[in-house]
């Protein structure tokens, strides 16, 4: 089975890690790096994106002919998704193990960010004896 | 058990026939659609059968019997060509046979396949897809691994660019001499576009992916080969080359980016800047002196000194001022600015920054702030190359660069 575990970041501006010293980013892109290593070495990552900082999205709707219309940013929004991971595993529990692997990437001073994964299982095409 | 793969040397041979087999069977066949997946069948059958049974006597007759097949049996499931089918049957033969024999026509139609492929009519995504699958001689499942996309979206940007070969009435045959050196050019940066995507993606663990890099000098060499009175065409493969040589000591164990001035030297390739020099040396004088001649030239100045300090910035700075002149790219602008930096010091590089912001081209770019930042910290200005730094890592789309940012900020900011 399939999951998406989202990760979010502060609204508000660019990504907070900007802020942090040297060695503190270090740690924490090594962490992230060790993470999908691990879970390419174990076949069960299908993706992991990182997306850019949430200054740059747009939201978009259609205007009345169908083009789109774009609004900036949001500084109001409390978090933004700042990347993400699917993961093929054989339970619901190895997914949430992954996600709090994910969660205790180091912040400043070394010390786990604890951030809230976001987990949800991804939805799958028709199963075959409904053909 | 798994399959017993194609050794290295069957690969390369499989690869290199491609195009040629797809040009001797769409000039039996006509229908450029239908012949690229019967070739892409027989490349397939070919990477399961030669392994077991050993190569074939005559590979490219091979390749062209069990694609001709492939067609006949399609020709023959399509109804309302059924009355083609005897005649089609009955000349495979022939065609096979007369086929099998290499000529100089199999060398034009590799150009021509090309010029197909890299038609001004598809995306730069289709075209480049397409090139390496009909002349590349890659499956679509390793085109797609390549890209990082699943095997079904790569499949459907290759359909959809036969689609648009179709509809557009191109035809399989040479450009007319006039139109040749502009279809040249699209089918350059086609490559150029496959080198860099190798180049720029080659993060993480690549082993069992088709190295794009690579694949882009092999199909360059080919070019070049093919139309050695071209400089432009020796000038990428020079710059494919040079550039290239330095891929080992561009990223550090982590796949971190590790920028010109901190490379360990020692890692790169000397043979291949040796070539790539010599090739660009053959090349210069000889004829028009393009765009990918002088970057090359750039490159060659890079690799040829022996510690960053012993860059020849002066040199570097007048290929740049030649290169501006010949195209008004403001990527360009933002290199010259560098050099300039360079020679007369941060503030004049500065200067060209702040005139390139002006005309509004690179809004939005973060290689600007990249830049800026960069000259900002040679000038000895920390907050404001901190804040450009910052800048330019929210803007950048390629986590390496982002996270050499962030770095390179706190580095700043932290007194160095």
């Amino acid at each position: 089975m399939k999951y998406m575990l989202m990760m979010n970041a502060p609204g508000g501006g660019p990504y907070q890690i900007g802020g942090w010293p040297k060695q503190d980013i270090q740690a924490h892109i090594g962490h992230m790096i060790a993470l999908n290593k691990k879970l390419r070495a174990a076949g069960e990552l299908v993706a992991a994106e990182g997306l850019t900082g949430p200054d740059q999205a747009k939201l978009v709707r259609a205007g009345k002919d169908g083009a789109p219309v774009t609004d900036g940013v949001f500084p109001e929004s409390k978090e933004f998704l700042a990347g993400y991971w699917i993961v093929d595993v054989d339970s619901p529990a190895r997914a949430y193990q992954i996600a709090a692997e994910a969660s205790t990437a180091p912040g400043p001073g070394g010390a786990p960010l604890n951030m809230a994964i976001e987990v949800r299982e991804v939805m799958s095409g028709i199963p075959p004896d409904m053909l | 058990m798994s399959q017993p793969a194609l050794t290295p040397g069957a690969e390369h041979l499989l690869r290199d026939l491609a195009p040629q087999v797809l040009g001797a069977v769409v000039r039996r066949y006509r229908d450029f659609a239908a012949c690229e997946d019967a070739v892409q069948e027989a490349l397939i059958a070919a990477a399961q059968q030669w392994p077991r049974d050993g190569l074939p006597d005559n590979p490219r007759g091979w390749l062209i019997q069990v694609a001709s097949r492939r067609m006949v049996d399609q020709v023959r499931s399509d109804s309302a060509r059924r009355q083609r089918e005897h005649a089609a049957a009955l000349d495979l033969g022939q065609v096979v046979a007369a086929a099998s024999v290499e000529s100089q026509a199999d060398e034009d139609e590799t150009l021509t396949l090309l010029f197909m492929c890299c038609h001004p009519s598809l995306t730069s995504a289709s075209a480049v897809a397409l090139t390496l699958r009909a002349v590349g001689g890659l499956t679509t499942a390793q085109i797609a691994n390549a890209f990082l996309v699943p095997e079904a979206t790569m499949a459907q940007r290759i359909s959809r660019a036969k689609q648009t070969i179709r509809s557009s009435g191109v035809g399989f045959e040479r450009p007319a001499a006039r139109a040749r050196a502009e279809r040249l050019e699209t089918v350059l940066r086609v490559l150029y576009l496959i080198f860099n995507e190798g180049y720029t993606a080659s993060v993480g663990p690549s082993l069992q992916r088709v190295d794009l890099s690579s694949e882009a000098i092999r199909l360059a060499r080919g070019v070049q080969r093919l139309s050695s009175d071209d400089t432009e065409v020796a000038g990428l493969l020079a710059l494919m080359i040079l550039t290239d040589a330095r891929r080992d000591a561009r990223s550090g164990p982590a796949g971190e980016l590790i920028p010109l001035q901190h490379q360990d030297r020692s890692r790169w390739n000397r043979a291949a800047i040796d070539e790539g020099v010599a090739l660009l040396s053959a090349t210069l004088g000889r004829g028009r002196v393009g765009p990918y001649q002088l970057q090359a030239a750039v490159a060659a100045v890079h690799d040829e000194a022996a510690r960053y300090v012993d860059t020849d910035w002066p040199q570097i700075l007048a290929l740049y001022t030649l290169l501006e002149r010949m195209q008004d790219n403001p990527m360009v602008t933002l290199n010259r600015a560098i050099a300039v930096a360079m020679v007369q010091g941060p503030a004049a590089g500065v200067d060209i920054l702040d005139a390139l912001a002006a005309d509004g081209r690179l809004v939005g770019s973060h290689r600007l702030d990249a830049v800026r930042g960069h000259l900002l910290e040679m000038a000895g200005d920390r907050d404001g190359a901190v804040r450009h730094y910052l800048a330019a890592a929210n803007r950048t789309a390629n986590t390496a660069e982002r996270n050499y940012l962030l770095t390179q900020a706190a580095t700043v900011r932290e007194g160095m």
